[in-house]
């Protein structure tokens, strides 16, 4: 299918953007990689009038770091934080995550702006951000706010960006070094959206963490305070203390009614946490 | 003889030659329809059902687009898609090409909407607005068996395109000590080439001809077709079919959108076009596969098997495509179910069922892929029953070499081979000895090693003899091919066949070389063009190297004998003096080469003999083999699988492949051939299915929904060539275009068992998803431990 006819505009700056997008009437849509939004235009499941291109305006392609915080411009690709381009805020953690996003051809265009304003529960940078604890700064012409992943996503597919606004960058605390990431996900092949993911950012040294379910046709499923999943506390050897109940019951709160789907869900995010605890997976998987 | 021939040309059959056809594919240069550019053309988009079953009550077309929609009313003196089969008691279905009473599958075509580009055209559709009176949908091709199910065509009585039965003294089989029964299934698949259909369409008035420009694989097939649906001569039809990216089957059919192009162009005057698109492929076209088996086989202690009684239902959709029916797979089903084995007693009852989804293809293995995953898994069941190892049930009942030729129990005339021996290489092989080992010692990561089996053989080329039987639109007679030296040396093949990717621009010219020995550079393929070539069935059947190969070599051969007949009159000498080698008319006292006998037939015709053969160095010649029934070439896949049995997931850790196609014409093209099967089996093992909810509507409309194997995905086999020749066949070749496909299915799912076995789980239906493989453990544990092992994830040992 071809999509149906819009106009196209590459607003230069965000101040440009914000008007263009104001004076649509709702009837806007941002284009950043095009990597979702373009098959979508295609398949005519959207069908804007107007399309606001906003790959050209140059803050989005900045990163920079604030404090003890990672700022990535929305317009920054999956390549150039898997290639290492933008600072990553830990040990391999977001270049990791970014290398298994679809394929290399998409990784060179999307962005993670656009995925986490696309807010497809499937996609890798909502969890991962959501473990990490990442918040996303919004632009509009009557200002800029910010919001943690978890209040900007408000569905599947669904977040808080009202018509005029624009996901400008993501922000995203450095991980301290006694802290450990795991990120698993579950796909049936290379480059798919995951069926499962799990996410988990531990550090047993303060006994504090954040796990995270996703890929649950919903929003994450964020744990954050994860002492709850090993038993009330966090210490070292704690992945051997997961409470595979506590995600289930947690699942089932969340609406996952199929005890299959619950148990591959948990199996990850349970993967996810041995990963984190940096042993090598083989050897735990030996022991358990 | 078994093992590789000896006196290799280096340009001729056996030969490695790398793919000439690959310079322009590999730089993006190959020539497709969507390539196709012409001044004043305009592109179609079909208004298609939104419904699996439903009475049309109306269609509304807003005025000021009326004169850009046409719909079955307006398509004067058109006639339905009717494939029909001979066979007894097959029911006939009128396919429209654009829907008239009713709609019956999602896709179906109602309308046809024509603007200067195809958004456009989409734009036009989507101001058509369908009024449909929903009907209750068949989804489900057992429930469409039953008594009071919804009718897909009123008139029937029932959805049944055809039921066969045959039954060769089964009774004798049912005291045998062991009886293994399962239930299994193949889900529905879209064949899924790079590149999908296509048609351009527009009338030669100079001709007074419709030009068909369309990505297939018999064109002279799809011109009978369109003559008989538009009402005009053959002879005011031209098919030309350009480089086409994969076909598998599925373009090998006469579309409906092809019909309704050519009516277009004949009404419209002006270029038409229409190019797939993926979803459209997906949702209203591509469907395959779908086989439902009840399975029993009787056996004795020690494995022989004493009978196979099998009831086979396929799912056939909506309409009988066109050449090959609604019926080809599941009457094949029955004549092809005892596979490579030897065994006495035989019942096999089968359905061709009709409901509300896309018409079925025959796609790579056809019904094969289906058997082999039925059988094979049964085999394997019957191997865990006696406590035997699975190679060992094969080897107790394949067709011994001795038997060679050998009619098996349906009468398949099996022409040679040596199955214990490829099994016995692939074993050897794969090293089946360490991968017990291996999984007897368990894997540090909690994953399970699984070994499978499958072994299987392909009839192909199967001619005149076979498929007179089947009374289809279209049998198989003598194939045929030109042979044309031109004026400066050089060799023009004609064949009317197509290939779709199968290498023949490579292949044929290694033909015409042995014969000739012309160099293959020197050598052009005209094909896919009923204007410039012979009559052809086209390319199905993984039939083209034997019967257009056969043709080529048999056309050679006489221009070769007109060629060694001037030759020896140029040189001075006796005909029987002289001989044609290595490009070169050889006598007793001098020689030239095949390019000075066609300058003087061109050029010089004064030089002549006064006796020549006035026919010139140009020649049509027809090829069958000694027998047309089918050359039989087959092989032994072997595989190891790490199962993972907490996430479902499947690694192929090695693959192992021994085929005998017998004598190879190009052994990398044969690579080639199996690694593409092999891809397209591991997504029927693994990957590739068309859900359906209740409704009928197809629920994979994306790539993203619907998988396909990737690089990462498929393995790297390693293949082990033997070369029986076929007694019947030119060069002793066998076709081997399918066989990739048939056997990964079963092998996989023997694998995954053979893996799961200590946990009680068995999989009986493809793809092995991990969501299956999942649901299967978990129930396992269910029935046979605590409840509380489901979520404590423990593994049995193994």
């Amino acid at each position: 299918m071809k999509a149906s006819r819009f106009a196209l505009e590459r607003p230069r700056d965000l101040e440009e953007a914000g008007a263009l997008l104001a004076g649509a009437g709702g009837l806007a849509k941002v284009l950043a990689g095009g990597q979702s939004l373009g098959p979508m235009l295609n398949l005519r499941l959207v069908e804007p009038a107007l399309v606001v291109d906003v790959s050209g305006v140059a803050e989005l392609r900045r990163f920079d770091h604030e404090g003890g915080t990672l700022v990535i411009g929305a317009c920054c690709t999956h390549a150039d934080i898997e290639d290492g381009r933008v600072p990553d805020v830990g040990a391999d953690m977001l270049a990791r995550v970014a290398s298994g996003i679809a394929y290399r051809a998409v990784r060179n265009r999307g962005t993670i702006g656009g995925s986490l304003s696309h807010a497809d529960p499937a996609a890798d940078w909502l969890s991962a951000l959501s473990a990490l604890g990442a918040t996303v700064e919004i632009a509009s012409r009557s200002g800029r706010h910010r919001l943690a992943i978890g209040d900007f996503v408000t569905g599947a597919l669904e977040t808080s960006l009202q018509a005029d606004e624009v996901l400008a960058a993501v922000r995203i605390p450095m991980v301290p070094e006694t802290a450990r990431f795991g990120f698993v996900k579950h796909a049936r092949k290379v480059g798919e959206f995951a069926h499962a993911i799990g996410a988990a950012l531990i550090d047993p040294e303060r006994g504090t963490g954040r796990c995270v379910i996703g890929a649950i046709d919903a929003p994450p499923l964020v744990f954050p305070d994860a002492s709850v999943l090993f038993g009330g506390s966090i210490r070292p050897g704690f992945a051997s203390e997961f409470d595979r109940s506590v995600a289930d019951r947690a699942l089932i709160d969340a609406g996952v009614t199929d005890p299959v789907a619950r148990h591959v869900h948990i199996e990850i995010l349970r993967r996810a946490v041995i990963q984190a605890e940096g042993e090598p997976l083989v050897e735990t998987r030996a022991a358990a | 003889m078994t093992g590789p021939r000896t006196a290799i040309k280096p340009e001729g059959v056996g030969a490695r030659l790398p793919r000439r056809e690959d310079d322009r594919y590999m730089r993006g240069r190959g020539q497709y329809v969507g390539d196709v550019k012409m001044a004043g053309m305009r592109d179609v988009a079909f208004v298609r059902s939104p419904l699996a079953h439903a009475r049309i009550r109306g269609i509304e077309i807003p005025d000021d687009i009326r004169s850009q929609v046409f719909i079955a009313a307006d398509l004067d003196g058109v006639k339905p898609i009717r494939a029909v089969s001979g066979l007894p008691g097959f029911k006939v279905s009128e396919q429209q090409p654009l829907a008239t009473e009713k709609v019956r599958q999602v896709g179906e075509l109602v309308a046809m909407c024509v603007a200067p580009t195809r958004a456009e055209a989409e734009d036009v559709a989507a101001r058509v607005v369908l009024d449909l009176e929903e009907l209750p949908a068949l989804h489900d091709m057992r429930q469409a068996r039953e008594p009071g199910a919804a009718l897909v065509h009123e008139h029937w009585g029932d959805n049944v395109f055809l039921e066969t039965f045959v039954d060769i003294d089964i009774a004798s089989a049912f005291d045998a000590p062991i009886k293994v029964s399962r239930t299994i299934s193949t889900s529905r698949q879209c064949m899924s080439p790079l590149e999908g259909r296509g048609v351009v369409a527009h009338l030669d008035r100079r001709l007074d001809q419709l030009n068909l420009i369309t990505a297939c694989q018999m064109p002279h097939i799809v011109r009978s077709g369109l003559s008989e649906c538009l009402g005009i001569e053959e002879g005011r039809i031209r098919i030309v079919s350009p480089d086409v990216g994969g076909g598998f089957g599925y373009k090998g059919i006469l579309l409906a959108e092809e019909v309704c192009l050519g009516w277009l162009a004949l009404s419209c005057g002006h270029p038409v076009r229409w190019i797939e698109d993926r979803r459209e492929q997906l949702v209203a076209n591509a469907n395959c596969r779908e086989h439902h088996y009840e399975i029993t086989v009787y056996a004795e202690r020690d494995g022989t098997i004493r009978g196979v009684d099998c009831e086979a239902t396929v799912d056939s959709g909506a309409y009988s495509a066109y050449p090959f029916s609604a019926c080809l797979e599941a009457a094949q089903v029955a004549s092809i179910l005892p596979g490579p084995y030897d065994f006495p007693g035989y019942r096999c009852r089968t359905w061709s069922v009709a409901t509300n989804k896309a018409p079925i293809l025959p796609y790579r293995g056809v019904a094969r892929t289906g058997v082999c995953f039925a059988l094979e898994l049964a085999l394997d069941a019957v191997a865990a029953e006696a406590g035997l190892p699975p190679e060992t049930v094969r080897l107790k009942n394949l067709v011994r070499p001795e038997q060679m030729p050998f009619d098996n129990i349906t009468k398949k005339h099996f022409d040679s081979g040596d199955y214990p021996e490829a099994l016995t290489r692939a074993l050897a092989a794969i090293d089946v000895e360490a991968v017990r080992a291996r999984q007897k010692r368990g894997e540090p990561d909690g994953r399970r090693i699984g070994f499978g089996l499958s072994i299987y053989c392909e009839q192909a080329a199967h001619g005149t003899s076979v498929y007179s039987g089947w009374g289809i639109p279209m049998v198989p007679g003598h194939e045929q091919a030109g042979a044309r030296l031109t004026p400066d040396g050089g060799l023009e093949l004609r064949i009317g066949a197509h290939s779709h990717g199968q290498s023949l621009e490579t292949t044929l010219a290694q033909v015409a070389h042995e014969i000739l020995g012309v160099s293959v550079e020197r050598v052009r393929l005209v094909h896919g063009d009923t204007a410039m070539t012979p009559y052809s069935t086209g390319a199905w059947g993984s039939r083209m190297m034997v019967m257009a190969g056969g043709a080529v070599a048999t056309a050679c051969k006489e221009l070769g004998e007109r060629v060694r007949l001037i030759g020896a009159h140029l040189l001075q000498a006796a005909p029987d003096d002289v001989r044609l080698e290595a490009g070169r008319v050889v006598g007793p006292a001098g020689d030239l080469s095949v390019a000075e006998v066609a300058r003087v037939w061109y050029r010089r015709p004064q030089d002549l003999p006064p006796d020549v053969d006035p026919h010139g160095l140009e020649v049509t010649a027809g090829y069958k083999p000694v027998r047309d029934s089918g050359t039989f070439s087959y092989a032994a896949h072997a595989v190891v699988v790490a199962v993972d049995p907490e996430i479902g997931s499947v690694e192929i850790l090695d693959y192992v492949i021994v085929e005998d196609g017998g004598v190879l014409v190009n052994p990398m093209v044969v690579d080639g051939q199996i690694l593409g099967g092999l891809a397209q089996g591991i997504g029927t093992a693994l990957y590739e299915e068309m859900p359906f909810d209740v409704a009928g509507q197809p629920l994979a409309s994306t790539l993203a929904d619907y998988l396909l194997p990737g690089a990462a995905e498929v393995p790297a086999p390693r293949i082990d060539h033997m070369e029986t020749p076929s007694p019947y066949t030119q060069f002793g070749v066998k076709g081997i275009g399918e066989g990739g496909a048939i056997a990964p299915p079963a092998a996989v799912a023997n694998a995954v068992n053979d893996a799961l076995r200590p946990l009680g789980a068995e999989l009986l239906v493809s793809p092995i998803s991990p969501r299956r493989v999942v649901e299967a453990v978990l129930a396992a544990r269910r029935g046979s431990k605590p409840n509380a092992d489901d979520l404590q994830g423990r593994r049995d040992a193994a």
